[in-house]
């Protein structure tokens, strides 16, 4: 089944690095990226995303297109990127976000199915 | 009812989940195993009386569900039915996969994924009546106090996401399993509680929701005999029962334990609890439910309430706080160190709770303050806090308890 996986974080969380762990040149989602691959966990796709500031809702109504400035949630969490993945079924999906750093850095993930096409 | 009704309703009671189990296996289809398994009881009421009852109505009714759903598929025109139908031609009774149990039996893949975190804990506990113990959707309704049609729209979100979301129908891999596993305990604990303490109402017993949830816990110790914490839920669940003859006076009133009547406790339920629980215990794997029965044990082996081990009560209660930190656990730790070592010793513990905040408007904190008040004859403080506890409580009956205790304070300072 496939599954994409919405990181949500707060964007302050982002300004602050971490000093506890040592710098490195290696992205922080490497380790989790190798753990998935040695998995056999297909990484369809995946990206961080612009911040959301940049984001633009759409909604139709009456066949009017309506276009809004912002994100669709109005919290504090922003949906700071995303990974569609293929597994075998939730329990491994939710595996894979529990791995994810976002979510080890206190954000959230949302798991949303996506609808065989 | 004849005896065939009679065959047909023990059959219900004992094979339902079985059937219902066995069949959502078989088609990975919800609510076309719910719908043939009712046919398969239908069918049982219509045939049984002319041809017998079988000699393994469990058999007979899955194979005649099974029929039923095969049939349903082959007149289906759909694309989708056909693949199930074939599906369910090449499938073995009982597929070798036993997850980390080593358990195969259909029932528990049904109680673990109505059971999964993924779904809300009130769809959970619908999702396992409906499912497992059979109980029409009226009743859940009836017995959670909410309208059929909300009922029904939870339970058909519930198997909506089961299958949209890909909740897998298995016993949980051995490294999921404790955490799954507390899950399953928690929601029949939630189920039986819901039973035995309504949270408001004038009605404070639900007798099904008791029954069921036991029914269920006797199914799970069952099925997993190497875990002792479902023994342990059983026995706590059975010895919380036992009491229930003797919790209420006539005008429905809450009987406090050390007043209420022991002989009227249900002797079979004591028996059956504390061997399961010696049983439970000798794995060396203590768990809170365990601990619970352990606690409600001491009770329940003591015919005068004289005789209660207060001692042992407060060190089992010592243990629960390591395992399940929590504000009510050390209320109750609290009762039990004051009738092993005296008020004084009690209402420090609940000065410490009160400080901590955690239970405030709690009224069973306020209550029981009062309570340890009165019996250290400090009588005005006492009714000070009887009728703050007052204000907070929920039910009819245990606000009736707190006004006569008020009164008795009251009259004894005069």
């Amino acid at each position: 089944m496939r599954y994409m996986l919405l990181m949500l974080a707060s964007p302050d969380g982002e300004a602050e690095p971490d000093h506890s762990v040592p710098e490195s040149d290696e992205p922080c989602w490497m380790p989790w990226y190798q753990e998935m691959i040695a998995r056999d966990v297909v990484l369809v796709d995946g990206a961080q995303l612009q911040p959301a500031t940049t984001a633009t809702t759409v909604a139709v109504a009456d066949g009017e297109t309506l276009l809004s400035d912002g994100p669709f949630a109005e919290t504090k969490e922003q949906i700071v990127g995303y990974n569609v993945i293929d597994v075998a079924d939730l329990d491994e999906a939710v595996y894979v976000a529990s791995r994810h750093p976002v979510a080890a850095h206190g954000g959230r993930i949302e798991i949303r199915p996506i609808l065989p096409g | 009812m004849t005896d065939v009704d009679a065959a047909v309703a023990a059959a219900f009671q004992q094979e339902w989940g079985r059937v219902v189990a066995t069949l959502i296996r078989m088609t990975g289809d919800w609510d076309l195993a719910e719908e043939c398994a009712q046919d398969a009881f239908t069918t049982a009421l219509a045939r049984w009386p002319a041809d017998g009852v079988p000699d393994r109505p469990g058999a007979w009714l899955t194979t005649t569900a099974r029929n039923r759903a095969l049939d349903k598929l082959r007149r289906s025109k759909n694309e989708a039915a056909k693949l199930k139908e074939a599906a369910m031609l090449s499938e073995p009774p009982e597929p070798a996969d036993t997850g980390g149990s080593g358990v195969t039996d259909d029932r528990l893949r049904l109680i673990f994924t109505c059971c999964h975190p993924a779904l809300s804990l009130e769809a959970r506990v619908a999702l396992t009546l409906r499912t497992l113990a059979g109980l029409t959707t009226a009743e859940i309704a009836r017995a959670f106090l909410v309208p059929e049609a909300t009922m029904a729209k939870r339970l058909v979100r519930a198997k909506h996401k089961i299958r949209d979301a890909g909740i897998p129908y298995r016993v949980p891999p051995a490294h999921l399993l404790p955490d799954r596993m507390t899950g399953v305990l928690s929601v029949l604990y939630l189920l039986f509680n819901e039973g035995y303490a309504a949270t408001s109402g004038a009605e404070l017993v639900r007798l099904d929701l008791c029954a069921e949830a036991i029914r269920l816990g006797r199914i799970l110790a069952g099925l997993m005999p190497a875990e002792p914490e479902t023994s342990g839920l059983l026995a706590l669940m059975l010895l919380t029962d036992a009491r229930r003859p003797a919790r209420f006076d006539a005008g429905g009133d809450v009987i406090t334990l050390d007043e209420q009547d022991r002989s009227r406790w249900n002797a079979a339920e004591i028996g059956e609890g504390l061997a399961l629980l010696d049983a439970a215990i000798r794995h060396r794997r203590l768990g809170q439910y365990q601990l619970q029965a352990a606690i409600a044990a001491c009770h329940a082996r003591a015919a005068d309430p004289a005789d209660t081990d207060w001692a042992q009560i407060a060190a089992l209660y010592g243990l629960l706080r390591e395992v399940t930190p929590s504000a009510v656990v050390e209320l109750n730790r609290a009762v039990a160190v004051a009738m092993a070592d005296g008020p004084a010793a009690g209402l420090r513990l609940i000065d410490a709770l009160e400080s901590d905040g955690q239970l405030a408007g709690y009224h069973l904190l306020t209550a029981t303050r009062a309570d340890f008040l009165r019996r250290l004859g400090r009588l005005e403080e006492a009714a000070v806090s009887y009728r703050a506890a007052l204000d907070m409580a929920a039910t009819e009956p245990e606000r009736r308890f707190l006004s006569r205790r008020l009164d008795e304070v009251t009259a004894a300072r005069r």
